[in-house]
């Protein structure tokens, strides 16, 4: 019965949807930088699902294209974020989100 | 056959996302992490994205992933995040919350447009060519494909986005470096905040604990003892300096 499925393309949204909940929600709970970095990177692949999904039922290479940029951003973002986290951890190993509080407002 | 690649897929995808926010170590987060972008992969191929499935691969499993393996190993794999810790109380169950009404938000979004997805491509040039199935069971082939489409789109109509992200991808890198230079000078000590109380605190006190004092003594007096030994080599630096 499963198999006879046509796959439409808000069975790809509400997989999008459920990944970037997914997500969102470890970047609230987690509190090592690296993990909620990861989750960031969950959200991105949600929202580039739904780009492609999006661009696939409207017969439109646009979709793909906005994907292609967003995968760049992400890299940009990761790397400096990475090299943050670097920065931070050479000078106090072992620290959590919660203890980068020295910027706060 | 779609529903099979779609479902095993998302169940790759969805279980990889899981494992990224509950798994302890961050090794084992970030292989989950290659689950859910390899799940992700497969169905671009499904949806006929084959340059951004390459990509996807390619970039993020083979290089942001690394990335991160790299920098966990850099700074030690941190085993110390207490999980079952919450630092603001119910922070669980709030953001759990917050991410069932999303799901529920969608959900409702979903209802209200039920049915199939619509809308009409703006521009006729930008349209997919897909391969034709025949009623005599043959495939005509797209006209172009599918690499050569979004780059038409990509170096015709975006090609300023995309001198852009070269742009992006330069001050990342320059960016990167400079923050991860190491600075001549000595390293200011950063200012010295009480780590998060609710890492410190014991997570279940034990019998023991709760008969001797002392335990609970020696938890609280840490902080003040490292502030003072923070403290003392500050001026022994600062005596030297002026040595």
């Amino acid at each position: 019965m499963i198999l006879g499925l046509t796959i439409t393309t808000s069975y790809y949204l509400a997989l999008s949807a459920m990944l970037f909940v997914l997500g969102a929600f470890g970047v609230m709970v987690r509190r090592n930088p690296l993990v909620m970095f990861m989750c960031v990177e969950l959200m991105l692949n949600a929202v580039n699902i739904s780009f492609v999904a999006f661009g696939d039922s409207m017969d439109d290479i646009r979709g793909q294209v906005s994907v292609f940029f967003v995968l760049v951003v992400a890299a940009a973002e990761v790397v400096i974020g990475l090299a943050i986290v670097v920065a931070i951890m050479r000078r106090r190993p072992k620290i959590t989100a919660d203890d980068i509080s020295v910027l706060r407002g | 056959m779609e529903a099979i690649v779609f479902f095993v897929s998302a169940a790759i995808i969805l279980a990889g996302g899981l494992g990224v926010i509950v798994l302890r170590n961050p090794v084992h987060a970030a292989l989950s992490l290659v689950a859910t972008l390899f799940g992700v992969a497969v169905l671009f191929i499904d949806m006929e994205a084959y340059f951004l499935a390459a990509v996807q691969v390619i970039v993020y499993a083979g290089a942001i992933v690394v990335l991160f393996l790299f920098v966990i190993m850099l700074v030690g794999v941190d085993k110390a995040e207490d999980i079952y810790a919450e630092p603001i109380i119910k922070q669980r169950q709030f953001a759990a919350l917050a991410a069932a009404g999303m799901l529920i938000l969608v959900a409702l979004v979903g209802v209200a447009f039920a049915g199939d997805v619509t809308g009409q491509p703006s521009n006729e040039d930008m349209t997919i060519s897909r391969a034709i199935e025949n009623p005599d069971g043959t495939t005509t082939p797209a006209e172009t494909s599918n690499i050569n489409q979004l780059a038409e789109a990509l170096f015709t109509d975006y090609v300023f986005a995309f001198e852009i992200t070269a742009l992006l991808l330069t001050i990342a890198v320059v960016g990167a470096v400079v923050l991860a230079r190491r600075p001549k000078g000595d390293l200011q000590p950063l200012p010295d905040v009480e780590p998060s109380w609710a890492l410190r605190k014991p997570r279940a006190v034990t019998p023991t604990e709760a008969t001797d004092p002392s335990a609970g003594d020696d938890a609280d007096q840490d902080p003040d003892e490292t502030t003072v030994d923070q403290a003392a080599t500050d001026g022994a630096e600062t005596d030297e300096a002026k040595a």
